[in-house]
């Protein structure tokens, strides 16, 4: 059976296996350019944010280049931009994250009334789940290719017969059981219980007496009992009597339970499984987007080379500096016409590698289908991404470190086609800036024969002039403070031009900036 | 129950942040002598007493409020010093237990809570008995509403009620809990309920279906009587809850005890020390925000008495000055001066006396302090950076009303920068109605204000006082009224330290 999916408008090939992740045929990227890119971080944290590991990180791992799948999650995504939708997606998601993990428990369960009332709970929790997202769906004008399948077809299941009958029973099953009080007396090894009849709450008297002293907020003392499925068997002793007080509401659980016992629904599943592709991401994004930093959707370059990127910023670096409350400075870039490389020079600390890491980053999240980081963006669907990042092992001799670099670049210049993007992150360092000047032009030189997207982090500045198709870019630094990163790449070489900032105007306490500070 | 000693029917926060920058403000004023004398090596009064003086008042009524009550304990120490040392011991006994804070057992909590509540039981009567003694010793408005408050309160009838209480909280017979099922149907929202279970005739002879049913765990199922215990203890949760909160309750009222009374015990201790050290206080006279008043007779730096003897006082009429400008000889007493004023303002904002004949002020709604520091003398540059960044953190928080002191400001650079800096520094505070008092021994920047004040310009009210010197030389600490000078005096102490090149 063929069911609709989120993923791709060609659909999921199976409720199980869902293989829409790998439908273009696309391989995974190597976990080594991921890593060189700090993608590997990006998808980790991901993943970490929702409920299917496995299926997310088949789709994080495989760029898909076929723009009209690209278009439909971009569609989805778009959507879920409406904080409302959102948020139902998100309770949806919870909901039924919650219900398959006490279906998983009732077979752990000795007592049979517990087992009766779990699935009871997760039948309700289900219900609630399709109902508040069918209700969310249709109030929020979803216009997603993705979204109105999974609307038309919610439609439909939560008007059925099978559904309305579930969720009537299991309505009425919760209030009969939430309805019943009973009292426990326990007096040495005996344990009598019995029928509630409003016997007066002995705390309530006790705070009356001593809130006179109360001067501000106190601690809970109450211990925390863990919840947790397993009744020991005098609890299960004491259910086992109440159900013999309360026997009409107990048989009618017996009931429910029997005729209602496959009640997920494969689809229903299956749109859940693939929401949660949408929902990790944006929880990750959030907290970058909350510290005031943009994410847009990237127009895919299809018939042209013309990249470029405003505002945008190294998403893993980012991630991590919100979360530490430092600021992330945003960066430019543009290729236009017959420009295809970014060498990109300039003083250490400025943001060189920063940047390279940028460029790769947006390519890969651009052929998931997935928001970038940017405030506009139109970028390329590469058939292979390579990167060439300085590796810190075997310290051993320069010849063979050398050598070995010399080799990697190789690899990658024989297999890279006109379609693919090359990231070099500070080349040659390990020899002599003659021969590091030389190897390089020689790299370039073929880089630019084969006419593909390429960055170029380089310390040699004549490389940023050998071609009309090379672009060059610069890292700044704060002439004050040169220790100071500013992750700031600029086109052109830096002029290096003092800023001379007078260290008052830097302090904000020049007359005029004093005027508009102080409040009056 | 409240103490509103410290407000009139307000609590002292004392968990507030303290002002931000309070550690500047500590060490310009030279605060940490004096703080140390109120707290007679007290953590907690030092403590206390930091907050309060730091979180000064800007409403010259509850100053009042605040000088009326210390008037009453200077008059009757020792009832202020009982009263805080019962306050002290209830505290003190409870430390002396076990505390419930970590227990996972509400048994263990509530048998905890019973024997804090019992010794704390103890010192309340023992507050009451102190207040009907002296129940109309004060009067102060806030003292006697205490007074008054504690005989209200703590009645005979309530101590019985607490009695009553201690007994019950042991159940005797068995613990009677009220239950729900959960979504799994085991039993949760247990309460405590007081009363027998009742069962009707009719249901006793069979009539009406049964309303009970038992079980009795066998003798040797160990796992059984463990979750039996483990099901009373979730019973008496709330309970046990509502009793350690109750000792909370108590606890926290007497916290709140040492903490009002702790200042005013504190202002005793500075007043002793004072006293020993010949010095006289005044209570000083807070004027509105907007009165722009500032004059005092004999005013004296609260710490440096402490620590020396025989401190001149000066004395100033700045009445409607925006700006104080303070030059003159090295050592001639500017910084002092300073200080003293500094401190003054402190001591009168959070409701204390002053080391003066007489202070008259209006309240500022913030002082700050910007002071040269002696730090990395080499690094020129470096620190004329720090002296910025600190000045910028000032502007932060810096607003109409407020008084800045600064002391030998911007001296880290060449004059003429340093002037310049000052000017705009200065001009933009006044502009923001901030009072300033600055000493300085750059004479084009202070000139230029006196240039300006001549000329009447608006705004720029400015007085011009210089450090003295007697005829041979020597300095007498003594401020005059007197236009700046293009020279300082530091080959005057140059040569007195012996000339030695």
């Amino acid at each position: 059976m063929v069911l609709a999916s989120l993923l791709s408008p060609a659909g999921a090939a199976d409720a199980g296996g869902a293989r829409a992740e790998d439908a273009s045929g696309t391989q995974p990227e190597d976990t080594a350019v991921l890593a060189d890119l700090r993608l590997d971080q990006v998808i980790d944290a991901v993943v970490a944010n929702g409920a299917e590991p496995e299926l997310l990180t088949g789709l994080l791992v495989r760029r898909v280049r076929d723009t009209d799948t690209l278009r439909y999650r971009q569609e989805v995504f778009r959507d879920l931009e409406e904080p409302a939708l959102l948020a139902g997606a998100r309770r949806f998601a919870d909901l039924m994250r919650q219900v398959r993990t006490q279906l998983d428990q009732l077979d752990r369960m000795n007592s049979v009334h517990q087992r009766q009332g779990w699935f009871l709970d997760a039948a309700a929790s289900y219900c609630e789940a399709v109902r508040s997202l069918t209700s969310e769906l249709t109030e929020c004008h979803a216009g997603s290719r993705g979204l109105l399948a999974f609307r038309d077809y919610l439609t439909r299941y939560s008007a059925s017969a099978a559904f309305r009958r579930l969720a009537e029973d299991a309505a009425d099953r919760q209030k009969d059981l939430a309805g019943i009080r009973y009292l426990v007396r326990i007096k040495g090894p005996r344990v009598e219980v019995s029928r509630y009849q409003d016997e007066l709450d002995y705390s309530a008297e006790l705070e009356k007496t001593f809130e006179r002293f109360q001067q501000g907020a106190v601690k809970d003392y109450r211990v925390s009992y863990r919840v947790w499925p397993g009744m020991n068997h005098v609890a299960a002793q004491i259910t086992a009597l109440v159900a013999r007080l309360y026997p009409d509401q107990f048989s009618a659980l017996v009931e429910f339970c029997g005729h209602h016992a496959d009640f997920v629904d494969p689809q229903v599943r299956q749109f859940e499984r693939e929401l949660q592709f949408y929902l990790a991401y944006l929880a990750y994004i959030q907290r970058v987007q909350s510290a005031g930093l943009g994410f847009c959707y990237p127009e895919l370059a299809e018939d042209s080379k013309d990249v470029f990127a405003a505002d945008t910023f190294d998403l893993a670096l980012a991630a991590k500096l919100v979360a530490g409350g430092k600021p992330v400075v945003t960066n430019e870039f543009r290729l236009s016409g017959a420009e295809r490389i970014f060498v990109v020079s300039g003083p250490n600390q400025g943001g060189k590698t920063t940047f390279a890491r940028t460029f790769g980053q947006l390519h890969h999240l651009a052929g998931l289908g997935c928001p970038v980081p940017g405030s506009a963006a139109r970028l390329y669907l590469p058939d292979q991404i390579f990167t060439h990042f300085e590796r810190e092992e075997d310290g051993a001799n320069l010849t063979g470190k050398l050598e070995d670099d010399l080799r990697r670049i190789q690899r990658i210049l024989l297999s890279a086609t006109s379609d693919s993007i090359i990231v070099m992150n500070e080349v040659f360092t390990s020899t002599t800036v003659s021969d590091a000047c030389f190897l390089g032009a020689k790299v370039l030189e073929k880089v630019i024969e084969l006419d593909l997207l390429c960055v170029y982090v380089t310390f040699i500045d004549e490389l940023a002039s050998l071609s009309e198709t090379v672009v060059s870019m610069a890292s700044t630094i704060v002439p004050d403070n040169p220790a100071q990163r500013t992750y700031k790449v600029i086109r052109r070489p830096a002029d290096g031009l003092a800023y001379a900032l007078a260290i008052a105007d830097k302090h904000h306490v020049t007359y005029e900036q004093l005027r508009r500070r102080i409040r009056t | 129950m409240k103490g509103h000693l410290l407000y009139p029917a307000r609590d002292f926060d004392i968990t507030a942040e303290l002002p931000a920058g309070h550690e500047d403000l500590i060490q310009d004023l030279e605060l940490a002598t004096v703080l140390h004398a109120m707290s007679a090596g007290d953590k907690f009064l030092l403590d206390v007493c930091t907050r309060v003086m730091l979180a000064g008042l800007t409403d010259p009524a509850v100053i009042r409020y605040r000088q009326e009550i210390l008037a009453d304990c200077v008059a009757e120490p020792e009832i202020i010093r009982e009263m805080y040392s019962i306050a002290t011991a209830a505290l003190l006994d409870r430390r002396k237990l076990w505390g419930f804070g970590i227990s996972q057992h509400p048994t263990s909590i509530l048998a905890a809570a019973i024997r804090q509540l019992e010794v704390l039981i103890v010192r309340l009567r023992e507050l009451r008995q102190l207040a009907d003694k002296h129940a109309d010793t004060f009067r102060s408005a806030g003292l006697t509403a205490l007074f008054r408050g504690l005989q209200l309160e703590l009645d005979d009838d309530y101590f019985e009620t607490l009695s009553r209480h201690l007994k019950q909280l042991r159940f005797g017979d068995g613990e009677l809990i009220s239950a729900e099922l959960d979504r799994d149907t085991s039993s949760i929202n247990f309460m405590l309920r007081l009363g027998p279970a009742r069962r009707g005739w009719k249901e006793r002879v069979g009539i009406e279906p049964r309303s009970s049913y038992s079980f009795t765990i066998p003798p040797r199922d160990e796992a059984g009587a463990n979750a039996l215990a483990d099901m009373a203890d979730r019973g008496i949760n709330q309970v046990a809850s509502a009793a350690a909160q109750s000792a909370d309750h108590v606890t926290s009222y007497f916290t709140m005890l040492t903490v009002e009374l702790g200042f005013y015990v504190s202002c005793l201790n500075l007043r002793d020390r004072l006293a020993a050290a010949g010095q006289t206080v005044a209570f000083p006279e807070p004027t509105p925000a907007d009165s722009g008043e500032l004059s005092c007779v004999d005013l004296r730096d609260t710490s440096l008495g402490l620590r020396i003897d025989h401190v001149v006082g000066n004395d100033v009429n700045a009445d409607g000055q925006a700006i104080v400008i303070i030059t003159g000889a090295n050592s001639g007493g500017k910084s002092t001066f300073l200080r003293s004023v500094g401190l003054a303002q402190l001591m009168m904002q959070c409701g204390m006396y002053v080391t003066a004949g007489s202070y008259r002020a209006s309240v500022r709604h913030g002082i700050f302090t910007h002071f040269i520091r002696e730090e990395d003398p080499d690094m020129v540059s470096g620190r004329l950076d720090e002296e910025l960044g600190r000045l910028s953190q000032i502007v932060d928080r810096i607003g109409p009303r407020c008084l800045v002191l600064f002391n030998e400001s911007f001296a880290a650079t060449n004059e003429r920068e340093g002037s310049e800096i000052a000017r705009q520094v200065v001009r933009a505070l006044l502009e923001a109605n901030v009072m300033v008092l600055f000493v300085t021994h750059q004479f084009d920047f202070a000139d230029r204000f006196r240039r300006q004040a001549v000329a009447g310009q608006a705004g720029n009210s400015a007085l011009f006082l210089r450090a003295g010197r007697q005829p041979d030389g020597r300095r007498d600490f003594k401020l005059q009224v007197a236009d700046p000078l293009p020279t300082s005096y530091g080959e005057d102490i140059y040569l007195r330290i012996g000339g030695w090149l």
